[in-house]
């Protein structure tokens, strides 16, 4: 299992940079893996990040449709938040798995 | 797993001609998929597949229950042609198709297709087949971008790792 550092912090993560263990995340750790993607964190983006870890938390499946209902934001700024493949840079940024649904 | 030499596609131009539930949504699914991945993704309809962004039918589009041998019923057994006939059943077998997507958490045809452009997709209707059906611009839902020909289409295909794909 890989190894990386974060804000000071060792974190492990799998070959593709995601957290392996979802505990060792913490909000600096955040914007250390937002800042190596390009990305600066708004108050709005850990807002997201919260959102996509609690749904992660209670099992439920993440999908491009699932933001509609965060009520924090819209599919369209979602986009724009984390620009190309949203999903799979913030669940990245929020310390979870990536997500396997289609949808 | 790629290998090193493999690059990543960059561009998809899906074309769907059919207007059952399970066209429509195969090549739904994979343009919000490409969307999804960062993939730049166009969406093309013609022929019967124009039902899909048709206002007036978009929420009616139904599974075919004669014609199709992997149809079944519960418990695994053959669907009998015969029963495809009869008043009620497609749309029932069809409401049935639509409920088990839904609890897939896979979104109605309209809400699929605002997601597939919220995130910058583009969808597209044959001029061809418009005329052919006698439909009007108007006739067409919101998240149509407009109507192409066949050289228009293909002038939207051109650049580097673009696929071409007919669902």
């Amino acid at each position: 299992m890989a190894q990386k550092e974060y804000a000071g912090v060792t974190v492990d993560v799998n070959d593709e940079g995601y957290f392996t263990n979802h505990l060792q995340w913490t909000k600096e750790i955040a914007a250390a893996v937002a800042k190596e993607e390009g990305l600066e964190l708004t108050d709005k983006h850990y807002a997201i990040l919260e959102f996509l870890r609690n749904r992660f938390n209670s099992g439920e499946a993440l999908s491009i449709r699932s933001i509609n209902k965060s009520g924090i934001v819209d599919v369209k700024e979602f986009y724009a938040m984390f620009p190309g493949a949203p999903l799979k840079r913030s669940t990245k940024i929020a310390g979870i798995p990536k997500p396997s649904s289609c949808i | 797993m790629s290998s090193s030499n493999e690059k990543p596609l960059k561009k998809v131009c899906i074309i769907c001609a059919k207007g059952t539930i399970e066209d429509v949504y195969a090549a739904l699914v994979m343009t919000n998929g490409a969307v999804m991945e960062g993939i730049e993704a166009k969406l093309f309809f013609t022929f019967f597949g124009l039902d899909a962004i048709t206002k007036k039918q978009m929420k009616k589009l139904k599974t075919a229950t004669i014609g199709n041998p992997a149809l079944r019923m519960p418990g695994n057994i053959p669907f009998p042609s015969l029963l495809g006939v009869l008043p009620g059943v497609e749309a029932g077998v069809s409401a049935m198709m639509k409920s088990q997507m839904d609890k897939l958490d896979i979104p109605p045809v309209d809400e699929f297709m605002e997601l597939i452009t919220a995130g910058g997709g583009e969808i597209y209707a044959c001029k061809l087949a418009m005329d052919m059906f006698k439909l009007k611009k108007e006739d067409l839902c919101e998240h149509v971008s407009g109507v192409l020909t066949i050289g228009e289409f293909y002038a939207m295909a051109g650049g580097e790792n673009t696929q071409i794909i007919f669902t």
